[in-house]
């Protein structure tokens, strides 16, 4: 046997040997088997810092991390609060003007304050961290970095020591202090200083520190937050604080299970203020340090983010109760069992959904949502409307599970506009006209892929004061015939358009056509089939609809003078509780006056009254009630056209266990498993390596070459004989 | 020849004002500070007292190019303009949007970058230049219409084609390859593999028409009829001298391109989830990062800048009679 013989033998063997192996695995051999989830992240993100940080792509990390007092119950529907690290759901004391004591049900005139008390459980500790390293005598040990310090340090990990501590009360009081600071940005300090006692005149304190700070030239950042005094924050003893708020504000409690609420170490600030790190990236806000079940060990936003479980998290064990159908769900399989279940978790920069899905089809991860390019891979729906997998999904033993977002985007008046704005009837019955003829439903077909259900009103389902079925229906718009909603007919719209003054879309008084302006930021190429789509919807009543597509800023300076005559507009609810989407519609909450979050401006007497009434309450027969009549009246007005909530789809292998869509948790990472072994057993079984493809091309390039050879020989040939 | 680089650098410094002055105002005509501030802070619960904040924290509540308010020569210089243009002549990119450092981004980034665009390069041009010999070789032949016709094919695929046929194909259906991702050191190797193939099948057709019609042309002249007609085999005339001679245009073409290689694919990146220099400008642009779009704007202009002054220097170097005055 020659040399090219023996190389040719050992090539084969080893193609062959290779055959049995995985050659696509995008990660570690080492990492095979191992009780690790993959998931991924498409941008990178923003903030890291909880009073800052306000997205669902940032919650995914700092849900895991951080740890306000109160969380949503995981299994639980309707969502119920229930304590994290307090030790229960606090109830307030009521207080007088005079700070004295009121009873529970004092007429709400006579109070002036309402006072939380949150007590923390005991034994709560931070993951390690080198902020809390301290040396023998106690000292900190990377609280005054040195030059030559700095120079060996890249990564937080460049640290050889770390230490950790216990939570305190005041952890939590210097975070709320934090969301006063105007350097940081929090998204609610607005909303926040309207209702805790001092924290407007704190955050003008601390400007002036901040503006001293600037004007000092010192590179160091830190400003002690303990030195300002905060009236409406007292720190009781070790593992209690209080929360002062003027008036009643049932609300806040919803806010103590958000990251904005979580504690932060002062050692924490101190350590990152230090000159020099920022520099290289190293901040809080890329660097978060919390009491969750899960640390963040690697944080490369430009490539992998790695959530490891924290070795100083508390023994907190999976819920021992859900709601119906959970036990045969096989939700409850891991009751009483201590979490996290997960050993890491490993975020993969993943940029482009084609790549990501294809990687979850491998096994590669371990869920997936269902975007518009795979949907009719993954869903098809029966006769019925009901989407469910298709068979390729089937076959691999995928799960399919369904939810609809407590989100809702609508189509807005602007009810300051002369001509489609205001209460009178005339305006009312061309708004009412206008809700018929656009077609959501079609348009959740066409635009959606199905993802999503026709908005009945402000209130999206899995939301207190939503109403399903006959009684929950639009009756301005829909009807109920043979058990379900449907749409009136465009005539019912084209009498509504007649009765309004505009007989076949011609606006009587002037004998014009009627032209409306829709308002809409800049938008690319792919909108234009929407756009068209919205022009038809017009049509149909005989409506010219004109689209001003403007900038966002322009767009942003016609909502705030109030210059725009229809827009679209959406809203994600921020807690799970109906005055979060009726404070939309809330009068004093205009945006023209107020820059508030009611864009169109809507102000009804009632309706306001009503929602002042329903905000403070219980959910109760009696708040159901108030709801409903507010809903009424908004329907009958028809502020908005209640365009659709989006319904969530996700994608699950069957190694991946306890999944349960919660769109109001954050923490949600605890209480997930995984099947390794599973897993790994059917990575190897889907993605043995193909080769004879490529044999095939090597063997038809040999082949092709033959003819050349002989041309060139050829060639060779009569070029000799000249 | 110093003096010549000295000359072509002080040249650049009218072109690298001209190119950040254009990016300035191509970037501001379609974005605000408003809209930054809006995109920055978010779209719920923002008041204008926390717009009007971040854009002072950033110096965005200035006037573009022209302070009206201002006294004497702080009329130009009490602007966004200046006071982001300055530092970027001193390579001082200061920090992102979202208040990461861009320079230590940039550091990082590159490499990646550079694991794709080096072997792209170095392969692709000996792939090129070899399917152009062998076509040009075989002028006049079925292996020359043929090779024409695939390289026009070739040429006629979109992009993006590539890319996700090529994940499709190797990494989906004969899972052959990881379909994306990335790792460091020698891991990343399997990562690379994908985007490198695709990235020189992608130019192959392109570079080898180009090649061809310069060997092509090569071929007609004097020297290679005086070489046959002094009876040399076909092989030695085509590989000794035509290549060699064919080779300055090519080599030239391709030393201006060298610094570039750091930039890294805007596409090709982002979907193999590749963290280069390439999907940073992408992102920026996504999230209007003014700073990072700025930045990496003048970074290109200057390598471009750099990588036409290498080529005039390659230009000495593989023509004799060419000197830089």
């Amino acid at each position: 046997m020659n040399g090219i013989q023996r190389l040719v033998l050992i090539l084969i063997f080893s193609l062959l040997t290779a055959c049995s192996e995985v050659w696509n695995n995008p990660y570690p051999e080492e990492d095979d088997g191992k009780n690790i989830l993959y998931s991924s992240f498409s941008e990178r993100p923003k903030h890291l810092d909880p009073v800052r940080s306000y997205s669902s792509n940032e919650y995914t990390f700092i849900g895991q991390i951080y740890e306000p007092p109160l969380q949503y119950h995981y299994l639980k529907r309707p969502y119920e609060l229930i304590p994290l690290t307090a030790e229960k759901v606090p109830t307030p004391v009521f207080l007088d003007k005079n700070h004295k004591r009121l009873p529970k049900n004092t007429k709400r005139e006579k109070l002036a304050y309402s006072v939380y008390t949150i007590k923390i459980k005991p034994g709560i500790k931070f993951q390690p961290h080198p902020a809390f390293a301290r040396s023998g005598s106690g000292e900190f040990l990377y609280h005054n970095l040195t030059a030559e310090q700095l120079e060996m340090v890249h990564t937080l990990d460049d640290f050889e020591k770390s230490g950790f501590r216990e939570l305190t009360a005041l952890d939590y009081v210097y975070q709320i202090k934090r969301i006063a600071q105007p350097s940081l940005h929090s998204p609610i300090f607005g909303t926040m200083s309207d209702y805790i006692v001092g924290l407007k005149e704190l955050s003008q304190e601390i400007k002036k520190a901040e503006d001293e700070l600037k004007a000092s030239g010192t590179e160091n950042t830190f400003i002690d937050l303990n030195q300002f005094h905060l009236p409406g924050i007292k720190v009781i003893d070790k593992y209690t604080y209080q929360i002062k708020i003027k008036g009643l504000y049932p609300q806040l409690v919803y806010w103590l299970a958000m990251p904005f609420f979580a504690p932060m170490p002062e050692e924490a600030i101190k350590f990152y203020s230090q000159p020099g790190l920022k520099e290289k990236n190293i901040s809080l806000n890329w660097y978060p340090i919390g009491t969750g079940a899960y640390m963040l060990s690697v944080n490369n936003p430009n490539r992998q983010m790695v959530l490891d479980k924290n070795p100083n998290y508390r023994k907190v064990l999976y819920p021992r109760w859900g709601e119906e159908g959970d036990e045969e769900a096989g939700l409850l399989r891991d009751a009483g069992v201590p979490m996290p279940f997960i050993d890491k978790v490993i975020y993969n920069l993943e940029k482009e959904s084609i790549p990501y899905w294809n990687k979850f089809l491998q096994g590669y991860y371990d869920t997936s949502g269902v975007n518009s390019d795979s949907f009719d891979q993954a869903i098809q729906f029966s006769g019925g409307g009901d989407a469910r997998l298709t068979d390729t999904m089937l076959e691999k033993e995928i799960r399919l599970s369904t939810s609809i977002a407590a989100s809702v985007y609508y189509m807005g008046f602007n009810m300051r506009d002369p001509l489609v704005g205001g209460l009178d009837k005339k305006s009312k019955k061309l708004r009412q006209a206008i809700s018929i003829a656009m077609d959501y439903e079609e348009f959740i077909s066409i635009f959606a892929n199905g993802r999503g259900v026709a908005a009945q009103g402000p209130i999206p389902p899995g939301i207190f004061g939503y109403v399903s079925g006959v009684e929950g229906i639009n009756p301005y718009v829909y009807d109920w015939i043979d058990g379900s909603q449907k749409r009136k007919n465009i005539d019912v719209a084209k009498k509504l358009m007649a009765e309004a003054g505009y007989p076949n879309g011609i606006d009587k008084k002037t004998g014009k056509p009627l032209v409306l302006n829709l308002d809409i930021t800049a938008s690319g190429p792919d909108d234009k089939a929407r756009l068209n789509w919205y022009r038809k919807q017009f049509q149909k009543i005989d409506i010219q609809l004109v689209i001003r597509n403007t900038m966002y800023n322009r767009f942003q300076e016609k909502m705030h003078k109030g210059t725009a005559q229809i827009f679209i507009w959406g809203w994600n609810a921020d807690y799970p509780d109906p005055e979060n989407f009726l404070f939309l519609l809330y009068g004093p909450n205009s945006k023209v006056d107020v820059n508030g979050e009611n864009a169109a401006n809507y102000s009804n007497p009632k309706f306001d009254e009503l929602f002042d009434k329903m905000k403070n309450m219980p959910n109760s027969r009696r708040r159901q009630k108030v709801i409903d009549e507010m809903v009424d009246i908004v329907r009958e007005d028809a502020p908005w056209i209640f365009g659709f909530n989006p319904k969530q789809y996700g994608l699950y292998h069957h190694w991946y266990q306890n999944a349960k869509p919660n769109l109001m948790s954050h923490n949600t990472m605890q209480y997930k498993r995984i099947s390794p072994q599973e897993r790994q057993r059917k990575r190897n079984e889907w993605n043995d390596p193909i080769l004879w493809p490529v044999i095939l091309l090597i063997v038809i390039f040999a082949v092709g070459t033959i003819p050349a050879y002989m041309t060139y020989r050829q060639k060779e040939h009569m070029a000799s004989k000249g | 020849m110093l003096s010549y680089i000295f000359r072509r650098a002080l040249y650049a410094i009218p072109i690298l004002i001209g190119v950040n002055l254009i990016t300035f105002l191509l970037f501001f005509v379609v974005n605000t500070p408003d809209d930054m501030a809006h995109m920055h802070l978010g779209a719920k619960r923002v008041t204008p007292e926390a717009v009007e904040q971040w854009k002072a924290e950033r110096g965005y509540d200035k006037p573009l190019v022209y302070n009206d308010s201002a006294e004497g020569s702080n009329k130009f210089t009490e602007t966004i303009f200046f006071e982001n243009s300055v530092k970027l002549f001193m390579f001082e990119f200061g920090e992102s949007d979202e208040g990461r450092d861009i320079s230590y981004d940039i550091g990082e980034r590159m490499w990646p970058s550079l694991a794709i665009a080096l072997p792209v390069f170095v392969i692709g041009l000996l792939a090129n230049i070899t399917f152009a010999l062998i076509v040009a070789f075989f002028r006049a032949t079925y292996v020359d219409v043929w090779g024409v016709f695939i390289c026009v094919v070739l040429m006629s695929i979109s992009g993006l084609f590539y890319i996700i046929g090529g994940q499709y194909l190797i990494g989906k259906l004969l899972h052959l390859v990881p379909i994306s991702g990335f790792d460091e050191g020698v891991n990343s190797v399997k990562f690379l593999i994908l985007p490198v193939v695709i990235s020189i099948i992608a130019g192959i057709g392109s570079g080898t028409r180009w090649y061809r019609t310069i060997f092509l042309e090569e071929i007609g002249k004097d020297y290679v009829r005086t070489a046959r007609a002094k009876g040399m085999p076909e092989n030695v005339v085509l590989f000794k001298h035509v290549l060699k001679n064919g080779l300055i245009p090519i080599l030239t073409g391709a030393v201006v391109v060298l610094p570039m290689l750091f930039m890294g694919s805007l596409i090709m990146e982002s979907f193999f989830g590749i963290p280069g220099l390439g999907s940073y400008t992408i992102d920026a642009i996504n999230s209007q990062d003014f700073a990072i779009v700025r930045a990496m704007v003048f970074l290109g202009s200057v390598l471009y800048i750099i990588g036409l002054i290498l080529t005039d220097i390659s230009y000495t170097l593989v023509d004799p009679r060419v000197r830089l005055q």
